[in-house]
């Protein structure tokens, strides 16, 4: 595979796979706000950035120009064969898609698994609570929303290792290489077929199930396909985000006392503090494919290019956020973007919600003391998905 | 004396965050798809003003209407 050229001008030869924004993005963002709206590359077969709130919002409400059945952005676009409703719908399919995923999804539900999340992350922080050091996104942040998402669909929480290679091999490595990213789609749908046919015979009581025994907007219980799809969303979408979400509000805090402590002290404020890492370290970048011309913030939009829907630059708007590079945990008014805007809104977002919550409460309870690991180096995941993939950290009190 | 606030959430706007719900229990409800709904007729009760103008101030969608009669 050919290395990619690195970036000179990101005002017209962005890169979202360099590894200068992998590392740290928020300067390219400004500085690609500050020129313009939308910026476009050539690179990936063509790709256009919103770099404002009001363009991200207007492109994510524009179902009428911007396609969601290709949602992210790679050196190819082979021919599209396999979906993942409701994310790759659009109008009209998007909304009956959306509605079957939509109950088992709302706050009153994520109370019910909260119980088996809290006890999730106990178990884990067993295991290194004992040692003054911990690499907390393999061994802690990593684990948890795998197994809350095994738990929901009720397939075994120990194939978590499996789910994250795929994952990691669809979001991350499939960006460039294609046949990867097949494999894994291959070897995923195989998984996900045999726990289908498995509840043929013997009906259980978990998602899976839900899905298949629920009807479409014909009447007609869902395809295989349509399950499997729907199964191989919940599964990319539930994971490495939340996996993200989690590990860059532990960094934040890990590298500042004050906000770790006013956290301890003041834990109502833990809700506020929540959507500001939300806003702050959003994870998810999505994208459409242009299939109509048209003009977003003034700029010409040209079909056959792909759009990087970044709602983590919308989120560090200026125009939008007062003091929009600075993390404050009592923010009071944040109407951030991180779950999406329109009709695509996270269907997971309740569930994202719960684990951060009770993966920091927990943490807190136990830790209330830790720090970046100097000897150690933090590094980030590359692509659509955002966070720390390597967390060390120094456990208990500074000596 | 300033009139009692009243709330609305436009359903065609909503799409679910339940940020309202979760800033102002008292002013709005879920239903089983976790859009939300204005309490009752959306009179917001005396001392909750603050929480009804949070929650509008929160929402992404900019679903969340407040009149004052």
């Amino acid at each position: 595979m050919n290395k990619p050229v690195p970036v000179t001008d990101w005002v017209s030869d962005f890169d979202h796979t360099d590894p200068r924004w992998t590392e740290d993005p928020y300067p390219i963002w400004d500085e690609l706000r500050a020129q313009c709206p939308v910026v476009h590359t050539n690179r990936f077969l063509g790709v256009y950035m919103p770099t404002t709130y009001e363009a991200v919002k207007a492109i994510a409400y524009d179902t009428e120009h911007f396609s969601s059945r290709r949602i992210i952005v790679r050196n190819s676009r082979p021919p599209i064969t396999q979906s993942a409703p409701p994310i790759t719908s659009d109008p009209p399919e998007h909304k009956p898609a959306k509605q079957l995923l939509l109950p088992p999804f709302t706050p009153d539900a994520m109370k019910k698994l909260e119980p088996r999340v809290r006890a999730i992350c106990n178990e884990l922080i067993d295991q290194f609570i004992a040692d003054p050091s911990v690499d907390a996104a393999a061994r802690y942040t990593k684990h948890i929303p795998v197994r809350a998402i095994a738990h929901m669909l009720g397939i075994p929480e120990q194939d978590g290792d499996l789910f994250i290679k795929w994952i990691h091999e669809i979001l991350e490595l499939g960006i460039t290489d294609e046949a990867t990213l097949m494999r894994a789609i291959e070897e995923m749908s195989h998984y996900f077929m045999g726990h289908i046919q498995a509840r043929k015979s013997k009906p259980t009581d978990d998602l899976i199930s839900t899905l298949m025994k629920a009807r479409g907007p014909d009447g007609q219980p869902l395809s295989d396909m349509h399950v499997l799809g729907s199964l191989r969303l919940l599964l990319v979408a539930g994971i490495d985000t939340t996996w993200s979400g989690i590990g860059a509000s532990l960094w934040h805090l890990a590298k500042t006392p004050a906000d770790r402590e006013r956290l301890i002290a003041e834990p109502e404020l833990m809700p506020t503090a929540i959507e500001e890492f939300l806003r702050a370290y959003s994870p998810v970048t999505m994208a459409r494919e242009v299939i109509k011309e048209t003009t977003i913030s003034g700029c010409p939009i040209k079909p056959e290019n792909m759009v990087l829907l970044s709602f983590p630059a919308a989120n560090r708007d200026p125009a939008m956020f007062h003091d929009a590079d600075k993390v404050l945990i009592d923010r009071k008014e944040n109407r951030h973007a991180a779950f999406g805007l329109g009709i695509h809104r996270c269907v997971g977002s309740n569930l994202a919600r719960m684990e951060m919550t009770v993966a920091l409460e927990e943490w807190l309870k136990r830790i209330p003391d830790f720090r970046l690991d100097p000897a150690g180096k933090v590094t980030w995941s590359e692509g659509t998905v955002r966070g720390p993939r390597q967390l060390p950290l120094l456990l208990g009190k500074a000596t | 004396m300033a009139g009692k606030l009243k709330i609305h959430v436009d359903p065609d706007k909503c799409q679910g965050h339940s940020r309202c719900k979760s800033l102002a229990p008292e002013l709005f409800e879920l239903d089983e798809y976790g859009n939300a709904h204005e309490i009752g007729d959306g009179t917001v009760p005396d001392g909750l003003e603050d929480k009804a103008w949070l929650a509008k101030s929160n929402c992404p969608e900019l679903a969340i209407d407040i009149t004052e009669d």
